[in-house]
C-alpha cells in the first residue's frame, strides 16, 4: 500500500493528466449534449498539453533563458534550465487545439441551425424523420 | 513458311484480332451489314493466323512470346504448342461457322441489342484463343476470367427473370470457383514452385519434388473443381441454367468456347502442371476418373428426363465433357489422345446439335421434344444433320465420336480399368436412349394431339442451314479421316 | 532548384491555399486555375524528388533552414514516400480537374474558400508523407484533418452532424498519437524519426513499458484515423454525406496516408524485430484485419446508398492493408504497400464514376445505376474497371496486390487471412455484379418481366447523357492508371517498394 502511494506521488503529474484525460474522454463519448462533448474534447486536449508541459520541468531549474553567474560567465548547465522543447511543441499543439475548437463550434452552430437542437438523440430523431 | 518473327506476332494477332474488332463492331451498331463485316474480318484473320501457326507447330516448333512481366518470375506470355493449337483451330474455325449462323438467327428472330451481342461474342473468342495459347497459369487465369465476364451479358441476353437468374447462377459458380479455388491454388503453387510456366512435356509437371502429398491433392482438386466451366459435378449446375441464352450462344459458348475452355484448362493443368508421373504416384488419375465417371452417368440419366431440347443437350454436354477429362485422367497414352481429340469431336457434333435446336426454334418456335413429332419430314436437312451429330455423340462409326470412344476404350484396357469400360458401355447405352428417340420421332412420329403445324412451316433460312450442314459434314469427315487432327494430338504424347 | 524540390512539394499548395483565400473577387474560374497550377507544381516537384531518390538510390534528406537533425526539422523522401507523394499529388490533381462542375454545384458561393481548404488538405497529406519528424506528422495530421472537417461540412443537411462526429473521433485519434509521441519523447529525448529509431533499437528500451505504451498509443491513434474495424464507425456517414468533389478527394487519400503512417511507425520508427518479437500483437491484429475485410465487405453489401457502399469497401480494404503489414512476411509488406497505391487509384476511380453518375442522375441510391450503360457508356466502363480492380480481376492492380497479400499470408500460414481475403473478394463480386446487372439491364420491373423470351421488349429508350469532358478526362486517366499500374507491377515493386521492405522479415 505504502509503495503504491509512493508510486503515485512520485509521478503525480502523470496521474493528474491521466485523470483529466479520462474525464475528457468520458465527456466526449458519453455526453448527449454536443456542447458538452466539445467541452470534453477541450479537457482531453488540455490533459495532454499538461502532460507535455510537465515532462519539461526539472527540480530547481528556471526558464530556459541563459543566465549569467556572478562573474558574468554564462551558465551552461542543462540542469539549470527547464527543457524548452516540450513547451515549444505544446505551443503548436495549443494552436491546433484552438483551431479544432473553432471548427467544432462553427459546425455546432450549423447543426443548431439545421436541426434546431444540439442534443444528440434529438438530432438522430430529426434525421430519421 | 514465313520468317520466325512472323510466328512471334501471329499468336498475338490471333488473340487480339477479335479484341480489335470490338470498337469497330460497337461503332457500326447502326449499320448491321458493316458490323457483321467486321465480325467476319476478325474471324477470318483469327483463323488464318491460327492455321498458319498450325503448320509451323506441326513442323515441330513451339512458339513462345513473352508479352509483359507483371511480377518478377511471372509474366503474361503465350506459348503455342500442339495441344493449344488443337483447341485454337477448333474454336477459331467454328467462330466463322457460328457467326454465319448467328446472323441468320438474330435477324430471323429480330433480337434486341444485337450490337452488344456481337461485341461480347468477339470478346469471348479473344479470351478462348488466349486460353489456348497461354504460356503459364497466370495468363490462363486472366483469359479465363475475361471469358466469364464477357459471356455474362450473353447469358443474360433476354433480360427477363429467367435470363437474369441463369446469368447470376452462371457467375456465382464460375467466379466462385475461380476466385475461391483456382486463385489461392495458383498463389500457393507459385509460392511452392516459384514459377507458373507450364512444363514442356506431360511426364513431369512443375510441382517441385518433396511437396507434401496432402498439399498436392488439395491443389489438384482445387483446380479440378475450381475450373467450374468444365462442368464436373457438383460444379455443373450453372450449365443448364445458362441454356436460357439465345441458341447461338449456347452453341458456340456452351459447346465450344466456355465449356471447352474449362476442360482445356483442367487437362492442361493435369498434364502440364502436375504431370502424369505425379498423378500416377498419388493415384490422382484414377480418383479423377471415377469422379468424372459419376458425372458421365448421372448427367446422362438426368438428360433422359428432360423434354426441353436445349436442356437435354445441356446435360449431354455435362456428360460428354467428362469424357475428355476421363480420357486424360486414365493417364494411358491412347486414352489421353482420345480425351484430347474429343475436344474436337464433341465441338463439331454439339455445335451441330445446338444449331439444329436453334433452327427448329426459328422455324417453328418449338422448344420441347414432345412437340417435334413428324417435324423431320418438314425440315429434312436440319434433322438429317441432327441425326448425324447424335450418332457422333453416341460414338457410332463412321462419325467423329467413334474415334474418341475407340481411343478411350483402348486406353482403359491399357490402364487395366475394367470398371471404366463398363462406364463407357453404360453411357453409350444412355446416349442412345436420349438421342435416338428425337430423330426417330421427328422422321417417323406423328405430331402430338392438338398440335398441328401451320402450313407455312418449312426449313430454316439458308444462312442457318448451310452452317449446320458444314458442321455436320466435318463431323463425318473427321470420323473418316481422323489423321489431320490426330497428328497434333499425337505430338502431345512424347 | 532541384535541391529545393522536396520542400516545394509542400510549400506550393500551402501558398496556393493562402492566395486562394484572397482571390474571391476574381471569380471561380481563376480560383480553379490557381488550384490546378498549384497542384501541377506540387506534382512536378514530387516527380522531381522521386527522380532524385532514384538517381542516388538513397533517401533524400532535406533540412529546413539547414539545421542538422536531430535539432532541425527534416523532410525524408525515400523510395516509398516518394511514390506515395506522387500518388497523393496525382490523385489530388485529377480530383481538382474533375471538380470543375461539381465543386461549383456544391459550393455556389465562395468557391475560392472551398479550394483553399482543398489545397490545405493536400498540403497536410503531402507533408505527412514527406516528414521525417514525429511531431510534424502530428501537426500535419491535424492540418489535413481540420481542413477535411471544413470540406466535409460543406455538404448538405446531415453532413454537419456526421462531420461533428468525425471531428470528435478524429481528435481522439490525433490526441492518442500525440500522447504516444510524448511517451517516446520522454524515453528518447528526440523527435526525429531516424534519430529516435537509433535510440529505440537499444535493448533496454525494447523492454521498456513506457516505450510500449507509446507504441500502443501511436498505433491506436493511427488506427482510429485510418478507420480500422471496429474503430471505423465515424467514416461511412462522414464520407457519404459529403459533396462529390470532397468525397473524391478525401475518401481515397486520407485513410491511405494513415496506413502509410502506420507502416512508417511500425517499420521505420520501430522495427520489424520490435513489432513482431518484442510485442506479440500480430496474431490478434491479423484476426482484426480479417474481420475488417469480411465485415466491411458484408456491410457494403447491405448498403443501398452508392457512396456509403464504397466507404464500407474502404473499411474492408483497410483490413487488407493492415493484415498485410502485420503478417510479418516480405510479400505481405509488399502487398500492403502496393495496395496503398492500388487502392488509392481504384477507390478514386469508383468515387469519380459514382460522382459523375450522381451528377447526371441526381440520385445517390443504387437506383441511380439504372441503364447507365446506355446513358453514360464511358462512365460505366470506368466503373467496371474500378469494380474489377476491387474484386481482383487481372490485369488490374487490385489483382496483384491481392496476389502479394495472399502469397504473404500463405507463407506466414495465416490461413484465416487468406480465407478473409477470398471471402471479401467474392462478396465484392456479388456487390458489383448486383450493380452491373441494374446498370446493364435496368430495373427488372421497368423493362418488363414478361415470360416470353423478350424479343419484343426493347429496353426503355434512354437518352445518352455522358458526363462532361472535365469529369471524363480525369476519370479515363485514373482508370487507365489502374490497369497500367497492374501491368507494371514488377517495375513498381522492384524500383520502389522492395527498397522499403524492412529488415528482419
Amino acid at each position: 500500500m505504502d509503495e503504491l502511494f509512493h508510486y503515485i506521488i512520485a509521478k503525480y503529474n502523470y496521474w493528474a493528466s491521466l485523470v483529466l484525460l479520462f474525464i475528457g474522454l468520458y465527456g466526449m463519448i458519453a455526453k448527449n449534449n454536443l456542447m458538452k462533448k466539445i467541452i470534453g474534447m477541450v479537457i482531453f486536449q488540455t490533459a495532454i498539453l499538461l502532460f507535455f508541459v510537465s515532462i519539461g520541468a526539472k527540480r530547481g531549474a528556471s526558464v530556459p533563458i541563459i543566465k549569467f553567474t556572478a562573474d558574468k560567465q554564462p551558465l551552461l548547465e542543462a540542469t539549470a534550465y527547464a527543457n524548452p522543447l516540450p513547451h515549444v511543441l505544446i505551443l503548436t499543439a495549443i494552436v491546433v487545439g484552438v483551431a479544432t475548437l473553432g471548427v467544432a463550434l462553427a459546425i455546432l452552430q450549423k447543426i443548431q441551425r439545421v436541426h434546431g437542437t444540439i442534443e444528440e438523440d434529438e438530432i438522430l430523431e430529426d434525421q430519421r424523420s | 513458311m514465313y520468317s520466325p518473327s512472323f510466328y512471334q506476332i501471329a499468336p498475338v494477332i490471333a488473340v487480339c484480332a477479335s479484341l480489335a474488332a470490338v470498337p469497330l463492331i460497337a461503332l457500326s451498331g447502326s449499320r448491321p451489314n458493316l458490323r457483321e463485316f467486321w465480325t467476319f474480318l476478325a474471324a477470318g484473320t483469327k483463323f488464318a493466323m491460327v492455321f498458319s501457326l498450325a503448320g509451323y507447330v506441326l513442323a515441330g516448333n513451339v512458339v513462345e512470346v513473352d508479352l509483359i512481366r507483371v511480377l518478377p518470375e511471372l509474366s503474361i506470355s503465350f506459348r503455342v504448342d500442339s495441344f493449344g493449337i488443337v483447341f485454337a483451330l477448333v474454336s477459331s474455325f467454328l467462330w466463322i461457322v457460328a457467326a454465319t449462323y448467328t446472323i441468320g438467327y438474330m435477324r430471323g428472330l429480330d433480337e434486341h441489342a444485337q450490337t452488344r451481342f456481337f461485341v461480347c461474342f468477339a470478346l469471348s473468342l479473344c479470351a478462348a484463343i488466349g486460353v489456348a495459347f497461354s504460356g503459364n497459369l497466370l495468363t490462363m487465369y486472366i483469359f479465363y476470367e475475361m471469358l466469364s465476364l464477357s459471356t455474362y451479358p450473353l447469358v443474360a441476353h433476354h433480360q427477363d427473370l429467367e435470363g437474369r437468374a441463369g446469368a447470376r447462377k452462371y457467375l456465382v459458380f464460375l467466379l466462385g470457383g475461380s476466385v475461391g479455388l483456382v486463385l489461392p491454388a495458383l498463389i500457393i503453387l507459385f509460392a511452392l514452385a516459384g514459377t507458373l510456366d507450364f512444363a514442356y512435356n506431360i511426364q513431369s509437371g512443375i510441382v517441385p519434388e518433396g511437396t507434401g502429398p496432402t498439399m498436392v491433392v488439395i491443389l489438384f482438386f482445387a483446380f479440378l473443381f475450381g475450373f467450374a466451366k468444365n462442368g464436373v459435378m457438383p460444379m455443373h449446375a450453372w450449365l443448364p441454367g445458362a441454356m436460357v441464352a439465345p441458341t447461338p450462344v449456347s452453341a458456340l459458348l456452351h459447346a465450344v468456347a466456355v465449356v471447352k475452355v474449362g476442360v482445356f484448362c483442367t487437362t492442361r493443368v493435369m498434364l502440364y502442371v502436375f504431370g502424369i508421373d505425379l498423378m500416377a504416384d498419388l493415384n490422382l488419375g484414377i480418383i479423377t476418373a471415377y469422379i468424372v465417371s459419376f458425372t458421365i452417368i448421372m448427367a446422362s440419366i438426368i438428360a433422359l428426363t428432360k423434354d426441353n431440347l436445349k436442356a437435354r443437350l445441356a446435360y449431354s454436354t455435362v456428360s460428354q465433357l467428362s469424357y475428355i477429362i476421363l480420357g486424360v485422367a486414365l493417364l494411358a497414352p491412347a486414352a489421353i489422345q482420345g480425351g484430347i481429340i474429343h475436344i474436337v469431336n464433341h465441338a463439331f457434333a454439339k455445335i451441330t446439335l445446338f444449331f439444329c435446336a436453334g433452327a427448329i426454334y426459328v422455324a417453328t418456335h418449338k422448344k420441347n421434344i414432345s412437340e417435334m413429332g413428324g417435324l423431320g419430314r418438314v425440315m429434312p436437312f436440319t434433322f438429317g444433320a441432327f441425326a448425324v451429330a447424335s450418332l457422333s455423340m453416341i460414338g457410332a462409326p463412321p462419325v467423329a465420336g467413334f474415334i474418341t470412344k475407340w481411343y478411350i476404350l483402348v486406353g482403359s484396357l491399357d490402364a487395366g480399368q475394367m470398371a471404366i469400360i463398363l462406364v463407357l458401355i453404360a453411357s453409350t447405352m444412355l446416349n442412345v436412349g436420349y438421342f435416338a428417340p428425337i430423330t426417330y420421332k421427328a422422321f417417323f412420329g406423328k405430331p402430338p394431339a392438338g398440335v398441328s403445324y401451320e402450313p407455312g412451316i418449312k426449313e430454316a433460312p439458308l444462312i442457318m442451314v448451310v452452317p449446320i450442314m458444314v458442321a455436320a459434314t466435318i463431323s463425318v469427315f473427321i470420323g473418316i479421316f481422323p489423321g489431320f487432327m490426330m497428328q497434333f494430338v499425337q505430338m502431345v504424347i512424347p | 532548384m532541384m535541391d529545393q524540390a522536396p520542400i516545394l512539394i509542400i510549400i506550393i499548395p500551402l501558398f496556393a491555399a493562402l492566395f486562394l483565400t484572397l482571390v474571391g473577387p476574381l471569380g471561380p474560374r481563376f480560383a480553379y486555375g490557381l488550384l490546378i497550377t498549384g497542384l501541377v507544381g506540387s506534382l512536378g516537384c514530387s516527380l522531381l524528388s522521386l527522380g532524385l531518390v532514384l538517381d542516388g538510390n538513397q533517401a533524400v534528406q532535406y533540412r529546413l533552414g539547414d539545421w542538422p537533425p536531430p535539432l532541425g526539422i527534416e523532410l525524408v523522401i525515400d523510395h516509398l514516400s516518394g511514390v506515395v507523394l506522387v500518388l497523393i499529388a496525382g490523385c489530388a490533381l485529377l480530383t481538382a480537374i474533375y471538380s470543375l462542375r461539381t465543386a461549383e454545384q456544391d459550393n455556389p458561393d465562395r468557391l475560392n474558400h472551398y479550394y483553399a481548404l482543398f489545397s490545405l488538405l493536400v498540403t497536410g497529406l503531402l507533408g505527412m508523407a514527406a516528414s521525417g519528424d514525429v511531431f510534424n506528422i502530428y501537426v500535419l495530421l491535424e492540418i489535413s484533418a481540420l481542413s477535411s472537417y471544413g470540406l466535409l461540412a460543406r455538404g448538405q443537411g446531415p453532413a454537419y452532424f456526421a462531420t461533428f462526429k468525425y471531428l470528435i473521433v478524429g481528435t481522439i485519434g490525433a490526441c492518442f498519437y500525440l500522447l504516444g509521441v510524448g511517451y517516446l519523447y520522454i524515453m528518447t529525448g528526440s523527435l526525429n524519426i531516424a534519430d529516435m529509431a537509433a535510440i529505440l533499437s537499444q535493448p533496454e528500451l525494447q523492454e521498456s513499458v513506457s516505450v510500449r505504451i507509446g507504441f500502443t498509443l501511436i498505433i491506436l491513434g493511427v488506427w482510429i484515423k485510418m478507420a480500422l474495424f471496429p474503430l471505423h464507425a465515424w467514416m461511412p456517414n462522414a464520407y457519404s454525406k459529403a459533396g462529390t468533389t470532397t468525397a473524391c478527394l478525401i475518401a481515397p487519400l486520407m485513410t491511405k496516408v494513415s496506413v502509410y503512417i502506420m507502416l512508417r511507425m511500425m517499420f521505420t520508427l520501430f522495427s520489424a524485430d520490435y513489432v513482431f518479437s518484442a510485442i506479440v500483437w500480430s496474431p490478434y491484429v491479423i484476426y482484426l484485419a480479417s474481420a475488417a475485410a469480411v465485415i466491411g465487405m458484408i456491410a457494403a453489401l447491405a448498403q443501398r446508398d452508392l457512396r456509403k457502399m464504397l466507404t464500407f469497401i474502404i473499411v474492408a480494404e483497410i483490413g487488407y492493408m493492415t493484415g498485410g503489414a502485420w503478417i510479418a512476411t516480405a510479400s505481405g509488406f509488399i502487398g500492403a504497400t502496393y495496395h496503398i497505391l492500388a487502392d488509392g487509384l481504384m477507390t478514386l476511380c469508383l468515387f469519380m464514376a459514382v460522382g459523375a453518375i450522381i451528377y447526371r442522375t441526381g440520385e445517390t441510391s443504387m437506383a441511380a445505376m439504372r441503364n447507365i450503360f446506355q446513358k453514360m457508356p464511358v462512365t460505366a466502363v470506368i466503373f467496371v474497371i474500378g469494380a474489377a480492380s476491387i474484386i481482383g480481376v487481372p490485369p488490374t492492380c487490385g489483382f496483384f496486390s491481392k496476389w502479394y497479400l495472399i502469397q504473404g499470408a500463405a507463407e506466414a500460414e495465416a490461413w484465416v487471412f487468406v480465407a478473409a481475403l477470398l471471402i471479401a473478394s467474392l462478396v465484392a463480386a456479388i456487390i458489383f455484379f448486383r450493380l452491373l446487372e441494374i446498370a446493364f439491364f435496368g430495373d427488372l420491373d421497368t423493362t418488363g418481366a414478361s415470360g416470353d423470351h423478350g424479343h419484343s421488349h426493347q429496353p426503355v429508350a434512354t437518352l445518352r447523357a455522358e458526363a462532361p469532358l472535365s469529369m471524363l478526362i480525369p476519370m479515363v486517366i485514373t482508370a487507365a492508371s489502374v490497369i497500367i499500374l497492374g501491368l507494371y507491377t514488377k517495375e513498381v515493386v522492384n524500383y520502389f517498394i522492395s527498397w522499403s521492405v524492412p529488415l528482419g522479415i
